[in-house]
């Protein structure tokens, strides 16, 4: 791998490795550019994947080097429901290693539908919400959907449906096997009147550009894939980035400042390296995607003189209308044995509800997928149903019944983007480099509830119809913290109103850009991957061609 | 089965390393008989303990042999499981050395308490066990140890625990880590083959 001396002014660099920052270095670097890439997390097991663990207690107690999330002892934040309160501690996460949360996501890959970029005019406004419409339309972002879903490698099934985004190519590979789980989503579906599909997933089911196909090993979400059949970046854009011979990743390099001259440009990235030392990487042009919580923060972390509200926040805007992911969901056991645990985590899915719909009398939608996801530990300390004993013989005899008859909902939900939910900096609580902690301000719009509501009813609903023997769900909850955040650096047009412009150029800075889910307006059925992939495709094309033309 | 008349110690020490958990269910009350003439051999020459006294493993054995109990098929006492605690407790799990130290203590207070014959928790009947557990099931020492034992139970047998993958094979959960569909039984179903999607419709 290429390596640049840390004076050395490279054209880009690059914050973040995960599913934008893995496509932007690829692009940049094959475009011709230099491209240093600050990870903040290891390496994990880039280059030789066949030695993720799959070992279910190393993964919950893992040693710092072998870390895929974020670790919230060197690096805690804070919650609070309302301005008005003190902040407590937090449980937000995200994937922290050379490719980002696209290392151990399920891979749900959805696009937007083409009305969930203009909800604000169809839908709209409401009261008490930032609901606003994307600078971009659908159209505009559909090429680069397809470039996404043939580059990173997805597989799914095109279908013809109202609920499903048009596609004017295949999918690159086939689903996924239907697992039982779907197989009683088809008997509900049959019963009430609904469409199932199989969910698009970033994991392929066929040997493609290099990669063999999955083999159904059933640790999947939270763990790195041993074949690679995962389309992480770290197996896909980034490995295709470093042969360029222009790239390096830099990983351990925990970025805190982004530096700004007295032109109001910014000069590179100071980051802690493995050994706590300061480093300034110098740049032409700064790429931050560092996920929706860390873009936010390192922007309020980059405050200077000349930005003394944070860096690109002339507006106000930077930390907010956070959206963190919300959902709903039922579980259920059958007669027979399903094995849900084999084969991939994120199954079929109903997708009729993924409209709002005023007949219900609040704002809303999202998608209902089978999810099965029982790892032996965690079935045992608390996936049984409830009502069974918590030890002895009738414990037992309740793990024997039901652990390959379980079945799981999952909703993904939409959450309305509020200004009051946001990012900022903890006034008290510091990381272990001496930080300001993330702390994290969200309270969903009473609509959300309503609608996680809608979905929990509709998931008992669907399981009875498929014929359970045991339905149960529990209360809903507002979401507290998510991999899946977006939207604390909304785009838009009018630079008092949003942070990055339609080509994700910071309206403050020119030579800054911010690509990944802190982009995002609203924020569709909750699963933001597909679209942070697409932005990030669409941002790079424009990013080359306004670099060669010299208007970075 | 109930443990009462068995020895108190992991009774599948030595001889069914290796063996499948297949093999050990299918064959189980010919290895239970077996192995109690394998404890007596063995008994002077125990695994050791890297945090446990030999007198404090008794008690939590005991107590892991109350949650996941043995009957037809192999409880946490064969899945030795307070071989996993004990290495938990030295490393991943090393501040919590405290909280066993004083629950077993208080276990032993409990024990006096409630059967002032008896001198120790591992020395009770079944059913005094049950009922003593079931006074201090809502303590956090009973759920420390519930949760060590159900992990250890269920953990790759790396760890020390799910011995001959026992805890694997009561949920009928297999680590092959490659599997082709159907997985289930609704899957299997001829009218699942259909493929999804078709359409929009199903």
């Amino acid at each position: 791998m290429k390596t640049f001396r840390p004076q050395e002014q490279v054209d880009f660099v690059v914050i973040g490795s995960g599913a934008a920052g893995g496509i932007m270095a690829k692009q940049l670097s094959t475009a011709g550019f230099s491209v240093v890439v600050l990870e903040q997390g290891g390496w994990g097991k880039y280059g030789h994947e066949r030695d993720y663990t799959k070992d279910e207690l190393l993964s919950e107690h893992p040693a710092q080097a072998d870390r895929l999330m974020s670790n919230p002892d060197l690096q805690p934040n804070t919650f609070r429901r309302n301005a008005s309160q003190d902040a407590g501690p937090g449980v937000h996460s995200y994937g922290c290693v050379v490719g980002g949360g696209t290392v151990t996501y399920g891979g749900s890959s959805w696009r937007h539908l083409p009305w969930e970029f203009n909800e604000a005019s169809t839908v709209g406004s409401i009261a008490g919400t930032g609901l606003a419409d994307w600078p971009i339309t659908y159209e505009e972002l559909a090429p680069y959907y397809t470039q996404a879903e043939w580059e990173m490698g997805i597989s799914g099934l095109r279908v013809d449906s109202p609920f499903v985004a048009p596609m004017t190519r295949e999918y690159p590979v086939p689903p996924v096997p239907l697992k039982s789980s779907g197989a009683l989503l088809k008997v509900a579906a049959a019963n009430l009147g609904l469409t199932v599909v199989p969910g698009p997933l970033a994991i392929i089911t066929e040997p493609y550009m290099g990669r063999p196909g999955c083999v159904n090993c059933g640790m999947c979400s939270d763990f790195g894939c041993h074949v690679r059949a995962r389309s992480s970046s770290a197996v896909t854009v980034l490995p295709i980035a470093v042969e360029t011979g222009r790239c390096e990743i830099r990983p351990n390099s925990y970025v805190h400042e982004i530096r700004v001259n007295d032109a109001g440009r910014v000069t590179g990235a100071v980051y802690f390296d493995a050994l706590g030392q300061q480093v300034f990487q110098a740049a032409r042009a700064v790429v931050l995607s560092a996920n929706a919580s860390e873009s936010a923060r390192l922007l309020l972390l980059s405050a200077s003189n000349r930005f003394p509200n944070g860096l690109a926040n002339s507006s106000g805007v930077v930390g907010k209308y956070l959206m963190l992911g919300n959902g709903a969901g039922a579980s259920a056991l059958f007669e027979h044995p399903l094995n849900d645990y084999k084969g991939v985590v994120s199954g079929a899915a109903i997708v009729d509800f993924v409209p709002s719909d005023r007949s219900r009398g609040f704002y809303g939608g999202g998608r209902i997928t089978s999810r099965g996801y029982y790892t032996p530990i965690s079935l045992g300390l608390n996936s049984l149903s409830p009502g069974q004993p918590r030890w002895g013989a009738g414990y037992k005899r309740a793990l024997r019944d039901e652990a390959q008859h379980r079945m799981n909902l999952n909703c993904f939900t939409t959450q309305l983007p509020l200004e009051t939910n946001r990012v900022d900096l903890d006034p008290v609580v510091k990381d272990a480099w001496g930080l300001p902690a993330m702390r994290i301000t969200s309270t969903s719009h009473p609509d959300d509830i309503k609608n996680m509501e809608f979905f929990r009813q509709k998931s008992i609903e669907i399981l009875e119809a498929a014929g359970a023997t045991k339905v149960w769900a529990g209360a809903v909850n507002d979401s507290r913290g998510s991999a899946h955040n977006r939207g604390t650096c909304r785009m838009g047009n009018d630079p008092a109103t949003s942070v990055v412009d339609k080509y994700h150029r910071a309206h403050d800075v020119p030579n800054l850009f911010v690509v990944d889910g802190s982009s995002f307006v609203t924020g569709g059925r909750n699963h933001p991957t597909m679209t942070i992939q697409a932005l990030a495709f669409r941002a790079a094309e424009n990013l080359v061609r306004a670099a060669r033309a010299g208007e970075v | 089965m109930r443990n009462e008349g068995k020895s108190r110690r992991s009774f599948l020490t030595k001889s069914a390393t290796g063996l499948g958990g297949a093999w050990i269910l299918t064959n189980y009350p010919a290895i239970l008989a077996a192995q109690e003439h394998v404890l007596a051999a063995e008994e002077s020459q125990q695994l050791q303990f890297a945090f446990f006294t030999p007198e404090q493993a008794v008690e939590v054995e005991a107590m892991a042999a109350q949650i996941i109990p043995t009957d037809e098929t192999p409880g946490a006492r064969e899945a030795r499981v307070v071989h996993f605690i004990d290495r938990a407790l030295v490393t991943f799990e090393r501040d919590r050395q405290e909280d066993y130290t004083q629950g077993l203590a208080d276990l032993e207070a409990e024990t006096r308490s409630r059967f002032p014959s008896a001198r120790r928790f591992s020395q009770l009947t079944f059913d005094q066990q049950i009922e003593l557990l079931t006074a201090i099931e809502q303590g956090p020492f009973f759920n420390l140890v519930r949760t060590h034992t159900i992990t250890g139970f269920f953990a790759h047998p790396v760890h020390g625990g799910n011995h001959s993958n026992v805890g694997w094979e009561l949920i009928g959960y297999d680590n092959s880590l490659q599997h082709e569909a159907p997985f289930g039984y609704y899957d299997a179903l001829p009218q699942a083959a259909v493929r999804l999607g078709a359409g929009g419709q199903q």
